[in-house]
C-alpha cells in the first residue's frame, strides 16, 4: 500500500532531516514509527502524503508516486487520511461542517450525503451530540476523535497518525487510543508516529525506529520488543518504558 | 475676543451632506476595492513564485513609503489622461471623482495587504496542512480554511484602517474635489465663517470616528475574550 | 509623449534671485526636515508624558491623557492643520492669538504645522509608550516600589528605560509616518517638499521630473530615518532581552 524507497530530505539551510529511509506498509498492516524528538519521524510521515517534499528516493501510495510532479496531489491526499498532533480542526466551522466540508468540496458529494456520513462517523467515535458545537468547546480528546472521524469521512485507503496523543492531557489519551485500536482491528492500513508502546504492543504488526533521520530498526513487533538490536533503540526503549 | 456666528451651518447642511456623500462614497469604494486587491497582494506576497512575491512586495512598499499627498498628486497628473483615453471621455468632463476612487483604492490596498498578510500568518500553519491532507487544492484550502480565519482575526484591524481611510479621504482637498471637508471650506470662505465651519467639520469627524473606533475596540476585546 | 528635460533643475528659477530650480527643491527638503524634526521633539516629549499619564494611578491624569488621544486620533490630520492655522489664532486665550498673528507669515505657517504634526504624532506615541509600559510585567513595578523608590522614581529608573527600548521599532515607523504626514502642510502653503514640487510643475511644466525628484527625496528621507533608528536600536539593546522584546 505504502512503499518508501531511499527517501532523503535536505532543507534549504542544509539540515538533513531524512537519510535514505526505506520501509513499506502492506494493506491491512499497522506500523508504529517511534524515535526521539527530532529524529525525522514526523517529517517522514508527512512525506507520505506530500505535505513535505523530499529530494531523493521515491514514495508510492497505492501505486501512485508522491514525488512525481505530474501526480495530482489533492486527489491522492483525499484518499489518505491524516490525523495531526494538534488536531487542526477548523475553528471557524462547527464539528459537523468540519466533517462535511471536504466531502462536498473535494469528493463532490451532496450536502445531504455528506451530512449523513458525518453523523454516522461522529456516532462511531461517540460524539454524536457534539455535532453543532465548535471545536473550541470540546476537550482535547474529543477534538482528536473528531479529527479521526473527519479523516474517515473521506473513506481513506490508509490512515496516517502524526503523534495523535502527545498534545493530550494523560486522562484523555485512552479515549483516542481506543478509537485507533478499534480501527486497527477492523483492518485499516495505518502508519502511526507515536510513543504509545502499549498501543504498539496491542495492535502493531511492525515497529520502525528512527534516529537522526535514519531508520535504524524495522522489525516485527515481537522482535522489536523482544530485543532491539541497536543500542540507540535499547536506550530509547528503556527511557520510554521506565516512565 | 472672537465672536462666534454659527448661522451659516444650518442653511449649509444640504450642501454639507452632499459633500459627506462624496466622502462616504470614496471611503466605501476604496474599502471594498482595497480589501479585494489587498487580499490578492497578500496571497501573492507569500507565493512560491519569486517574481510574483517580489512584485507584490514592491507594490506594497512603494505605496507605503510615499506620502499620500504625493500619491494623490501623481495620480491626478497621470490618471485623467488614461481615463480619457480608455473611456474616450472628452476633456470637459469631470474625471476627478473617478481618479480619486482609483487613487484611494490602489493606495489603501497596500495597507490592507499588510494587515491581511499578518492575518494569514496568524492562522496556524497546521491548518493549511490539515486542509491539504483532506485533499483540498491550495486555492480551496486558502478560501475555505485559511482566509475565513484570517479575516475573523483581522476584522477589527481592517475596520480601524477603514476609519483611517475615512479620515484620509479629506486629502482629496489637494485635488479640489468637494468632499465633506471641501464643502465646509467652500461655505466658510463664502460666508467669511471659516472658524465655525472648520470647527463644525472637526466635530463631525470626531463624533463619527470616535463612535466607530469605540465599537471596534469593544469588538476587539470580545474577540480576545473568546480566544 | 513626454519631453524629458532633466536639465530643468539647473536652469535659473523665475523670480530672478539667481536660484536654480534645484535650489527650490532643496529649500523644500530643508523645510520638510526642519518641520519634521521640530514636531518630532514635541511629539516625543509630549507623547511620553501623556503615555506615562495613561498608566499612572490617577483618575484625573488618566482621563486627561485619554481625552487627548481620542481627540487627536479621531480628527483627520488635514482638519487639525486647518484648526491650528485658521481657527486657533482666532480663539486662543492670553493674547497668544495676537502674538501668532504678528509673526512673519512664513513663521506662522511653520509654527502651525509644527504644533499640528507634533500633537498629532504625540497622540500616537502616547499609545506606544503606554503599550511599552504595560508590556513590562507587573512585577517590575512592584520590585521598584519594594526597593523603596517612589512611584515617579520607579518610572524614571525601572519602567521607562525598558519601555523605551521595547518601543524603538514602532517609534521609528512613527517617525517615518511623521515625515510623510508633513506633506499635508503643503495645503496651507508651507514651502516644504510637496509644495515646492507643485510650484515646480506650475513654473516649468516639467511635471514628471519634478514629482520624481520630490518623491525620491521622500523615499530617501524614510530610508535615512530607518537606518538611524536601526542604529539607535542596536545601541540600546539589552543583552538577553531583545528579540524576546515583549511585543
Amino acid at each position: 500500500m505504502i512503499t518508501i524507497r531511499n527517501v532523503s530530505k535536505i532543507y534549504p539551510n542544509g539540515f538533513q532531516a531524512l537519510r535514505e529511509c526505506s520501509t513499506q506498509v502492506e494493506k491491512g498492516e499497522v506500523i508504529v514509527v517511534c524515535g526521539p524528538s527530532g529524529s525525522g519521524k514526523s517529517t517522514l510521515i508527512k512525506c507520505v502524503n506530500g505535505l513535505e517534499d523530499f529530494q531523493q528516493g521515491e514514495i508510492l501510495v497505492d501505486g501512485t508516486s508522491v514525488g512525481d510532479p505530474k501526480t495530482n496531489l489533492p486527489r491522492l491526499r483525499s484518499r489518505v487520511g491524516m490525523v495531526f498532533q494538534h488536531f487542526e480542526l477548523f475553528p471557524h466551522m462547527s464539528i459537523l461542517e468540519n466533517l462535511t466540508v471536504a466531502q462536498v468540496k473535494v469528493l463532490g458529494r451532496s450536502q445531504d450525503e455528506a451530512t449523513e456520513r458525518g453523523h454516522k462517523l461522529l456516532e462511531r467515535v461517540g460524539l454524536k451530540a457534539q455535532a453543532p458545537k465548535h471545536p473550541g468547546q470540546l476537550s482535547g480528546g474529543q477534538q482528536q476523535r473528531v479529527a479521526i472521524a473527519r479523516a474517515l469521512c473521506m473513506d481513506p485507503i490508509c490512515m496516517l497518525f502524526d503523534e495523535p496523543t502527545s498534545a493530550l492531557d494523560p486522562e484523555m489519551i485512552n479515549e483516542v487510543l481506543d478509537v485507533m485500536v478499534e480501527l486497527a482491528q477492523e483492518g485499516m492500513t495505518m502508519m502511526c508516529v507515536t510513543h504509545e508502546m502499549g498501543f504498539a504492543r496491542k495492535v502493531a504488526h511492525r515497529v520502525v525506529f528512527m534516529d537522526e533521520g535514519r531508520i535504524l530498526e524495522d522489525a516485527k513487533k515481537d522482535e522489536f520488543f523482544g530485543g532491539a538490536r541497536t543500542d540507540r533503540a535499547k536506550l530509547f526503549l528503556s527511557k520510554i518504558l521506565s516512565h | 475676543m472672537y465672536e462666534f456666528d454659527w448661522s451659516s451651518i444650518r442653511p449649509g447642511l444640504p450642501f454639507l451632506w452632499k459633500g459627506m456623500k462624496v466622502t462616504l462614497y470614496i471611503t466605501l469604494v476604496a474599502m471594498a476595492a482595497g480589501i479585494a486587491l489587498g487580499t490578492v497582494l497578500a496571497i501573492l506576497r507569500m507565493a512560491k513564485n519569486r517574481a510574483l512575491a517580489w512584485l507584490s512586495a514592491a507594490y506594497v512598499n512603494t505605496f507605503r513609503s510615499i506620502p499620500l499627498v504625493m500619491v494623490i498628486l501623481w495620480f491626478f497628473l497621470l490618471l485623467p489622461a488614461v481615463i480619457e483615453r480608455i473611456f474616450s471621455i472628452s476633456r470637459q468632463e469631470d474625471t476627478r471623482l473617478t481618479t480619486a476612487l482609483v487613487t484611494f483604492s490602489l493606495f489603501q490596498a497596500a495597507y490592507y495587504a499588510e494587515i491581511i498578510r499578518a492575518g494569514i500568518q496568524s492562522v496556524k500553519s497546521g491548518q493549511m496542512g490539515a486542509a491539504l491532507a483532506l485533499g483540498m487544492t491550495n486555492g480551496q484550502a486558502m478560501r475555505l480554511v485559511v482566509l475565513p480565519q484570517a479575516f475573523r482575526n483581522m476584522a477589527p484591524l481592517l475596520l480601524t484602517q477603514t476609519i483611517i481611510l475615512f479620515q484620509d479621504s479629506s486629502l482629496v482637498y489637494v485635488a479640489s474635489l468637494a468632499d465633506f471637508f471641501g464643502v465646509a471650506g467652500i461655505i466658510g470662505t463664502r460666508d467669511g465663517r471659516q472658524v465655525e465651519l472648520y470647527l463644525f467639520a472637526g466635530a463631525v469627524y470626531f463624533v463619527a470616528c470616535f463612535i466607530l473606533s469605540s465599537l471596534v475596540k469593544r469588538w476587539q476585546n470580545r474577540l480576545k475574550g473568546h480566544a | 509623449m513626454h519631453n524629458w528635460r532633466w536639465e530643468v533643475f539647473l536652469e535659473p528659477a523665475q523670480g530672478g534671485s539667481g536660484a536654480t530650480y534645484l535650489d527650490w527643491v532643496l529649500v523644500g527638503l530643508r523645510m520638510t526636515a526642519a518641520v519634521s524634526l521640530c514636531s518630532w521633539v514635541i511629539a516625543l516629549l509630549w507623547g511620553s508624558l501623556m503615555g506615562i499619564f495613561r498608566t499612572y494611578p490617577s483618575k484625573l491624569l488618566y482621563g486627561l491623557s485619554t481625552a487627548y488621544v481620542e481627540v487627536f486620533r479621531n480628527i483627520p490630520l488635514l482638519v487639525q492643520l486647518f484648526l491650528w492655522y485658521f481657527v486657533a489664532p482666532e480663539v486662543a486665550p492670553l493674547g497668544l492669538g495676537a502674538w501668532f498673528k504678528q509673526l512673519h507669515p512664513n513663521l506662522q505657517l511653520f509654527v502651525a504645522s509644527m504644533l499640528c504634526l507634533g500633537f498629532f504624532t504625540g497622540a500616537r506615541i502616547t499609545e506606544q509608550v503606554r503599550a511599552g509600559i504595560e508590556s513590562l510585567s507587573r512585577g517590575q513595578k512592584a520590585a521598584g516600589l519594594a526597593m523603596g523608590f517612589t512611584l515617579p522614581q520607579t518610572y524614571r529608573h525601572v519602567l521607562l528605560p525598558m519601555a523605551f527600548r521595547i518601543i524603538i521599532p514602532p517609534l521609528s515607523s512613527e517617525c517615518v509616518n511623521l515625515v510623510k504626514n508633513s506633506a499635508v502642510a503643503s495645503t496651507i502653503g508651507l514651502m516644504e517638499l510637496a509644495y515646492q514640487g507643485r510650484q515646480l510643475v506650475d513654473y516649468t511644466a516639467q511635471s514628471y521630473e519634478s514629482f520624481i525628484a520630490v518623491t525620491a527625496l521622500y523615499v530617501a528621507l524614510n530610508l535615512l530615518i530607518l537606518l538611524f533608528m536601526r542604529w539607535v536600536e542596536k545601541k540600546a539593546r539589552v543583552p538577553g532581552f531583545m528579540g524576546g522584546g515583549g511585543r
